[in-house]
């Protein structure tokens, strides 16, 4: 079998808060993998520090401790946890992309070129990237009439599916995924779901929290549950 | 991904300095003033490296210090100590190494520069395309017509009605002197920029253009930048990396959303906990 895209070990989040003086815990010893073609779910109740995990990756979140293997396109391995800030922003811009519940994009910027950002940002032409993003948002059944506005004034449905069409659009090798269909209609959510198979199909190996069990029997080919993360005077002792 | 930039141990003192100065001022002390001699410690020990088309953000409140970086190295003030490194194609410069002509030529032609204040980055008395061409001058390009020719791109580029080429920039509304600014500063394609708080005082729909017009150009051109700015939302819709400071020391540095969403040190976590 070929060597996971992604391999986490011992994976765990706190944050310390300064001025309040208080450890907040977060994800804790967590261990999964992720392989090419294939989906992992990451399950367990509010708090377990699901969401935790994939800012770690992406190192939005500094992990607090463990290790987290990432083999690059050109097979080599590299910790994520340690890589230096040119090495993530690098695999950000061609190889790791991450749909989060939240849009941020330039004021007044136009839905389409929301979309294209990350092929922009890859140097491609402005035409043909804009072509691809009108393609994505006509399959996640965005109507044509929203394409030249901002997106600020969409709704969370619409916002959702802008933010799916800008991750899927470079067809990362691994895949990010927090709800992706939290706040779709049923519909709408059939489309995306189709859209990620269809990546997997392709070869992107994905990390994904999803709001319904259903979607995560449907689409996970492995499942990693979490737990809540210990009390704070157990996780004193372990840190100290 | 390449180098472009080195800076290693930046400081700058105003005043005599004494040997307490360092020790007596910073975060810790709580102050950038030295009790025992008076001196301002603007800047101390600032190192960073800028990589090839990368914008780096650097925050920070009034007074840390921020400013006082980019114009040490912009040539506007020298240093107390420190070193740059320059990586120019092939070549590579030390900047504070260089005499003043070298300093000049690297300003007038490698360099961009865009101020707040667009008084201290325009000649007021001569007109918007005359702006461009005094830095089309300087950078040893002589012929009218081919100035001429630059400047009304350069001004298109930038969304400055060329009608109004011929004008003063004291007639222009402040986004617009902006953007006559920052067509300056690109008319001789530099590869490092700085700009410092270009955005603070326009108002919103104006700084979303400029901040539009900075990406389209750093996407087009792989300038790097180094953006100076107060503004959270600035800094996170602009920069990859970014350099926290206080009373002119850097007290932290990260990925921009590292930085915005996972804050490591007290100072920090309390800025972005601010932000509206």
């Amino acid at each position: 079998m070929k060597p996971p895209v992604l391999q986490v070990e011992g994976y765990s989040k706190h944050f310390e808060l300064h001025e309040q003086g208080k450890l907040i815990p977060s994800s804790h010893n967590v261990n999964f993998s992720v392989h090419a073609g294939e989906l992992t779910a990451l399950i367990g109740p509010t708090g377990a520090g699901k969401s935790s995990v994939l800012k770690g990756i992406y190192r939005t979140y500094l992990p607090s401790s463990g290790r987290m293997l990432y083999r690059d396109a050109n097979g080599r391995e590299l910790d994520l946890a340690q890589a230096g800030e040119h090495q993530i922003l690098e695999l950000r811009r061609w190889e790791i992309g991450f749909v989060t519940q939240f849009l941020h994009c330039l004021p007044r910027q136009a839905t389409l070129d929301v979309v294209a950002q990350p092929l922009f940002a890859l140097g491609a032409a402005r035409e043909e990237a804009r072509e691809q993003a009108a393609e994505l948002l006509a399959a996640m059944n965005l109507p044509q009439r929203l394409w030249s506005v901002s997106p600020a004034t969409f709704s969370g449905g619409e916002k959702q599916r802008v933010n799916l069409a800008r991750g899927f659009i470079a067809k990362p090798r691994l895949l990010l995924l927090d709800e992706p269909t939290a706040s779709l209609d049923p519909a709408t959510a059939e489309r995306v779901i189709a859209l990620i198979e269809g990546l997997k199909a392709n070869g992107t190996a994905m990390l994904a929290i999803f709001h319904h069990p259903e979607v995560t029997g449907r689409l996970a080919d492995r499942v990693v549950e979490l737990s809540p993360p210990p009390a704070i005077e157990e996780l004193l002792k372990e840190i100290a | 991904m390449n180098k472009i930039f080195e800076v290693r141990g930046l400081s700058k003192i105003y005043g005599p300095g004494c040997p307490l100065c360092i020790e007596s001022t910073g975060p810790d002390a709580d102050t950038n003033i030295c009790p025992h001699c008076g001196s301002v410690v603007a800047i101390h020990d600032v190192s960073f490296d800028l990589f090839e088309g990368e914008i780096l953000g650097l925050m920070g409140e009034s007074g840390s210090g921020k400013s006082t970086v980019v114009k040490c190295l912009y040539f506007d003030q020298p240093p107390s100590s420190g070193e740059a490194v320059f990586f120019d194609r092939d070549r590579q410069h030390e900047l504070f190494a260089l005499n003043a002509a070298q300093q000049r030529w690297l300003r007038n032609h490698r360099f961009g520069m865009v101020y707040q204040n667009p008084h201290l980055g325009l000649n007021f008395n001569i007109s918007a395309g005359g702006n461009i061409a005094e830095r089309l001058l300087m950078s040893d390009l002589m012929d009218y017509g081919a100035i001429r020719a630059r400047a009304r791109e350069l001004l298109a580029r930038t969304e400055v009605l060329l009608s109004r080429m011929d004008e003063l920039p004291k007639n222009f509304s402040g986004g617009m002197q902006q953007r006559v600014q920052i067509a300056k500063a690109l008319a001789t394609q530099p590869p490092l920029l700085f700009l410092d708080e270009v955005t603070t005082g326009l108002d919103l729909s104006v700084q979303a253009r400029i901040l539009d017009l900075i990406l389209e150009i750093q996407q087009e051109l792989k300038t790097a930048m180094i953006v100076v700015t107060h503004d959270l939302g600035v800094i996170r819709l602009l920069t990859g990396r970014a350099l926290v400071m206080k009373y002119g020391r850097i007290i932290e540095a990260g990925l921009t959303d590292q930085i915005l969403e996972d804050p490591q040190h007290a100072y920090t976590q309390r800025l972005v906990a601010s932000a509206l």
